[in-house]
Order: C-alpha cells, then structure tokens, then sequence
C-alpha cells in the first residue's frame, strides 16, 4: 500500500531501543519523548498495577467462598472492593489501550513520526505516575484506605473517616493526564496524517482512538471539578454536596456519571479500534462496511455521553428523565451492534486463519455481546428496579469492561507483540492459555448474572447459605481466570527473551505499522511513507 | 522530534485544552443554576451583601488587561518588540491589580465571618451556605487560573526580550492570549452571576 521505500539502504537501520538519545540508562526512558518508549512505559506501570488490583480481586472472592468466612474484617473488605475498583478503572482500564497501543501505533499507522506534542506526551506519563503514587499514599496516611467504592457518592465520601480527599486527587491527576493525553491525539490525527492518507484511509484502530480521545478532553474535566468539590469540602467544609449544608447529593450522582459513564466508552471504543484490525488481517478480506465502523465510533462517543442517567433510576430523578435516558441507552446498542455485524460479515467467506489475536477477537465479540445484551435489561426501567445494586450488575460490567477491553487488550498485545519487541511467543501455548482464561473466566462472572437475578446485592460482605453455591462456583473461576492469566504473560515473556525474530510483517498486516522493521526504528520510517490505497486491501 | 514548527497544530491543541477548562468551569455553573433555581429568595438576599463597587471594578480591569494582551499580540505581528513588551507588562500589571481587588474582597467578607464553615454561615439557610460555597469555590478557581496566567505571561515577557518571540514566531503569546481571554470570559460570566442578579 505503500512505496516500499521503508527496507531501502544496505545498512540496518538502529531500531527504538538501541538509539538512545542524549540520556543513558533508565533516564533514557524515563525522559525519552518517543512515543513508542512512552507507550511501553505506560505497559510496565499498567500491567504492574493490574496485577496488584487482580489480586484484591482474589482476596474478595476468597472472603466470599462461603458464608461467614472469616477471612477479614468488613472495613477491609470495603477498603478492597474500593481500591480494586479505583485501580482497576483509573490506573488500568482507562489508560490501557489509548496510553499502551495509541502511543506506540497512532503515530505509526497514520505515518507519522511521533505524536503532535512528544513533550506533552511525556508530561502526560509523569502525571500518571504522580496520580498513582498519591492514590497509593492514601492507603496509608490520613485515616487509612477508602472504603467508598470507586464512585465515591456523597454525602457517604464526605463523612467518613478515612483518607478520600488524597485518593480523589490521585484520581484528578490522572484525569489531567487523560485529557493531555485525548489533546495530543486529536491534534495528531488531525495535522501528522501521511501524504495521502486522508480520513477515510485512516486505520479502523486510529478511529477508535480519535473518537475516545473526544471523550477524555470533553468528558474528563467534569469529574475533574466534581472530585475537586470533594477536596474542598473535606478540607475546607464548603458544602456544596452536603444535604446538612442545603446541597444534594443527587447533583454529585450527576456530575459523576457525566464523566463516568462516558468512561466506558473511553475503556471499551479502543478495544473496538482493534477487533477491527485483527480481524480483517487473519481472514485476509477487506474489512465489511469500513465507513459504518468508523462511524458508529463516533456515534458511540457522542450519544454514550448522553446517557449517564441511567445509573440512576433509583435514585430520586423524575420519571421523564428516567424515560429519556432510557431511551438513550437503547439507542446506544444500535452502534455497537453494527460494528458486531461488520465484523462477523467480514469473517464471511474469509479465509480465516485462526491465531491468537483472532481467538482473543472473537471472544472479544462473544463476551461483549453478553454484556452488551444483559446491559439492556438494566436499561429498562421496570428491570432495573429489580437488577439495580445487585450481583447482576457486577457481572454485567465485568463480561463488557474485562470481556470487552480486556481481551480487545490482550488480542491487540499477541496482534503487535512481534511489532513491539521484535520477537514471536509459542503461540500453541497462548492457544490453550486462552482456554483456561476463557473457562475460568465464564466461570467467574455467568454466575454473578444468576446470583443479581436472585436478589443478591452487590459490595455486600456476608450472605445467607442460599447464595452459597453460586458464590464458590465464581470463587473457584476466579483461580482458574488466575492461572490463565499467569500463563498468557509467562508465555509472552518467554517470547520476549527467547522467541525467534519476527521480522517486518509476521502477519501479513496491510497498514503502515507493518512496512517498517520491527522493532521500528526511532522515528519510525526513513521516509514517510505514500498512501495510495485504504487500510485493508489485501 | 522534528525541526520544523507546526504553528497550526499548536493553536488546535490549544484550543482543544480551552475546551476542555470550559467543562471544568461547567460543572459549577450546572450546580449553580441548578442551587439557584431550588434556593431563588437565599440566593437574592446572599447575594445583596456582596461588594458592586469591587466587582464592578475588577470586571474593567481585567477587560482593559484583555485588550492590552491583543495589542501586544498585535505589535508582535508588526516587529515592534517593545511595544509589545510594554503592553504585556501592563497586561501582567492589571492581572495582578485584579488578584489584589480579589483578595480585598475576600479578605473583608472573611473579616465579617462569612467564610466556609464560619459559625455565622452555618446559622444561616442552606441556600446562603451554597451561595456561600459556590462564590468561594468559583470565583477561587477562577483566581487560581488568572494566577497561573500570570505565571505564563512573565515567561512570556522574558521571551519577548530575549528575542525568542518576535514577529516571525509568535504562536506561544497567541495562545497566552487564547488562554488570557477564556480567563476573562469566565469571569465576564462570574460577575452578573454573583454580584448583578439579586
């Protein structure tokens, strides 16, 4: 698709690593404004902390193998069902796959040298970690963990003894770098598109990254102000949230879902961008209906900002703002549910080949639909009456954000792992570790649906004997979803130390992170590249 | 990275960011038309004890301080570095004026105990202690970004006499003027908020 003048020269050109800049040692990347430096030092951090929230995960499930055991005391286990969600949701999820993947292939598949603001994008990584370790502070200072929940209601965050106004600033931090980091990518798309590479040549993963970088500059600053509020309020006693003071709690329920719920979609509209890169590369066909894909993008960021509403049905708005957010809701599914036909009509008549990233892509497509069809039971109003606060909801969300992002994460990381490290993994090994993840996973979360359903309320720390089966079916998945996911990453390490030499394409992939060696060079392409053709012409 | 200078891609991603700093100040003004349309008659009477006169006046500072900045965008563009320097000296001065008015105002209502939490505040309706609230919390915010514009503009001034800005590259002060007058519009909307409508 390109002029192949990338491989040109007889010397081998020193790829991302090996130029190393005017720093040495760890400054080198620490300091480096290389997108593709940035985007593995956001993977390192990611990953670290995914592992420490994937172990508060297994402490709770532990405590609810079986009713009244006695593993830890309440206020632990809401200091733990809180700190898994804050870190899973701001340090984790969020970042994930627009700080990971957007950094390390916006630029490379727009044909580009770096991102519009290398420096900003730096700033935006030392704010990150700025925001983790002062929500990592908050554990341990003040009056201890929070035991809030990572939504951080009033009047409940306003009363209570421990340390909220520290971790609600670790949490503003991180949302100035995700905005920092929404402006760089916007202005890039917008000003470093290769000569010819005009918008609807663009990469399907480039729309899924422009469309959530819309969201984290509009949707971001609204939490922003609203944890700043919480922060006055605890040092300085303003009031506004405060129902003893004349404020309404429901105001903060608002404001919050002005930014959170749009936050799903940060999480999940990246993880679309890559399903749409995999499958087209592993069924060897132009991708069905590239512009509805690319659309539906952007139909998904703006409409999914306006339904945050229905978070709320029971909690005191009126009906008619009830009706309409519901109305809302459904009509996000429409979207969604076009991108899902896209990508099942392109496998149609493809000649699949069924490698790791595709399996990953397909289970993404699986489990999205499960909890993209339970999201529209709560999107009811009668339903939700029933389901709201239940274990419902916790599965729910689980199969679209763990489901969802999560294995579009782990399908764009064996997709570009050769791109990244220049090295392949077994992939018979990443084959059956997929196979023990996806048991285990199904495992752990299909009985939450059941356990909602019977009226079990969620962030409860004990139930009565009827819930117990179900509970330990979903303690035992959880082990299983452990081991998985240890020996996806073994596997991925050992690829990384003694996996044979990718070469450029290992794939076949047609976009232009494909027509430079791996790993790329330091500034990607020795000549910029000359785009004639769309993404997917194979 | 690259040498060259992307003087279009700057003035989108500052644009982009002002976007953003005007979700920032929406969030509060939801909540005040939202606690202004539940507490009409506590808004009315808090508001008739704030100081016209100090408004009033801050207000054309920092109109006049937005139309110093301009000029000295404009006489940048023309080669004329002094001039341009002296304007944006001016500018800083009267931002300054500004936070100095501020603080006289904050100081004298915090003087008669309406502060956040004062035991005089607390007896009041809670309409009063929201109207109470949101003054300090918006007109602060609003304070804390003329503070870090101020910050901006003496860097600027420093680059405007060592040359580092002048008539061929000037997008840096362009932007400080972006930022500059986003600051002034929020307050232009802060004024009839709390000191106009009673």
């Amino acid at each position: 698709m390109t002029e192949n003048g990338t491989f040109e020269g007889t010397h081998p050109i020193a790829n991302f690593y090996q130029d190393q800049g005017k720093h040495r040692g760890i400054l080198a990347w620490i300091l480096s404004t290389d997108h593709k430096r940035i985007g593995l030092l956001y993977l390192l951090l990611v990953l670290l902390f995914f592992s420490v929230a994937v172990f508060f995960g297994f402490l709770m499930r532990l405590k609810l193998m079986a009713p009244g055991f006695p593993l830890m005391k309440p206020q632990m286990y809401n200091a733990i069902f809180t700190l898994h969600g804050i870190i899973q949701i701001f340090l984790v999820v969020i970042p994930a796959i627009p700080a990971i993947f957007g950094n390390f292939f916006l630029p490379l598949q727009i044909g580009a040298r770096d991102v519009a603001f290398p420096r900003l994008n730096l700033l935006s990584w030392w704010l990150y970690i700025s925001g983790a370790i002062i929500v990592f502070l908050s554990l341990f200072t003040g009056g201890g963990p929070v035991d809030t929940g990572w939504t951080f209601y009033a009047p409940y965050s306003l009363r209570t003894m421990v340390n909220v106004p520290l971790a609600v600033f670790g949490v503003f931090i991180l949302g100035l770098s995700s905005i920092l980091t929404g402006i760089n990518f916007v202005t890039t798309t917008h000003r470093l598109r290769a000569p010819g590479m005009h918008w609807f040549r663009l990469p399907l993963f480039v729309w899924g990254i422009y469309s959530t970088a819309w969201v984290q500059i509009l949707a971001t600053p609204v939490i922003g102000i609203t944890l700043l509020l919480i922060m006055l309020e605890r040092y300085l006693g303003i009031g506004v949230f405060d129902p003893a003071k004349g404020g309404d709690p429901i105001l903060y329920q608002h404001l919050f879902w002005i930014y959170s719920h749009p936050a799903v979609y940060i999480m999940i509209l990246p993880a679309m961008g890559v399903i749409s890169e995999v499958i087209p590369v592993f069924s060897r066909k132009r991708i069905y209906g590239y512009k509805a894909i690319a659309f539906s993008s952007m139909a998904i960021a703006s409409v999914g900002s306006l339904v945050w509403g229905h978070h709320m049905f029971v909690s005191g708005q009126s009906d008619l703002a009830s009706l309409i957010f519901s109305l809302l809701t459904f009509l996000v599914a429409v979207p969604s549910a076009i991108k899902v036909f896209n990508w099942v009509a392109t496998l149609y008549k493809g000649s699949i080949e069924l490698k790791p990233p595709l399996l990953f892509a397909l289970t993404f497509i699986f489990l999205f639909s499960i909890g993209g069809l339970t999201g529209l039971f709560q999107g009811a109003l009668a339903v939700n009456m029933h389901l709201h606060d239940t274990y419902w909801i916790v599965g729910h969300f689980h199969y679209i954000i763990f489901g969802g992002m999560g294995f579009g994460f782990l399908a764009g990381l064996h997709y570009w792992f050769p791109k990244m490290f220049g090295r392949t993994y077994d992939c018979k090994k990443a084959v059956w570790a997929w196979v023990i993840l996806f048991i285990g996973f199904n495992l752990l979360y299909f009985p939450m649906l059941i356990l909602g359903w019977e009226g079990m309320p969620r962030r409860y720390y004990d139930y009565p004997p009827q819930f117990h089966t179900l509970h330990l079916l979903a303690t035992i998945g959880s082990w299983i979803l452990i081991a998985g996911l240890i020996w996806i990453f073994l596997n991925l390490f050992q690829g990384l130390r003694k996996g044979k030499e990718a070469g450029g394409n290992p794939w076949g992939g047609t976009t232009l992170e494909w027509q430079t060696p791996s790993p790329p060079p330091m500034e990607n392409f020795e000549r910029i590249p000359v785009v004639e053709k769309g993404p997917y012409e194979f | 990275m690259g040498t060259h200078q992307d003087d279009t891609g700057s003035k989108i991603g500052m644009w982009l960011f002002l976007l953003s700093e005007i979700l920032l100040f929406g969030g509060l003004f939801i909540l005040y038309s939202s606690y202004r349309y539940k507490n009409p008659i506590d808004f009315h009477l808090a508001a008739w004890e704030l100081n016209r006169v100090l408004g009033t006046l801050n207000t054309l500072i920092l109109i006049t301080s937005s139309l110093t900045m301009a000029l000295s965008i404009f006489f940048i563009q023309k080669g004329n570095r002094k001039l341009s320097a002296l304007l944006l000296f001016v500018t800083l001065f009267l931002g300054g004026l500004f936070l100095g008015v501020k603080s006289v105002e904050w100081t004298a209502k915090i003087g008669h105990d309406l502060y956040p939490n004062s035991p005089r505040l607390l007896g009041r309706s809670g309409g009063e202690i929201l109207f109470y609230g949101l003054y300090y919390s918006m007109t602060g915010l609003h304070g804390l970004h003329v503070l870090v514009g101020l910050l901006v503009l003496s860097v600027m001034l420093v680059l405007i006499l060592k040359g580092k800005i002048n008539e061929n590259r000037f997008v840096p002060l362009e932007n400080t003027g972006l930022y500059w007058h986003l600051v002034d519009m929020i307050w232009i909307f802060l004024f009839p908020l709390f000191y106009l409508i009673t």
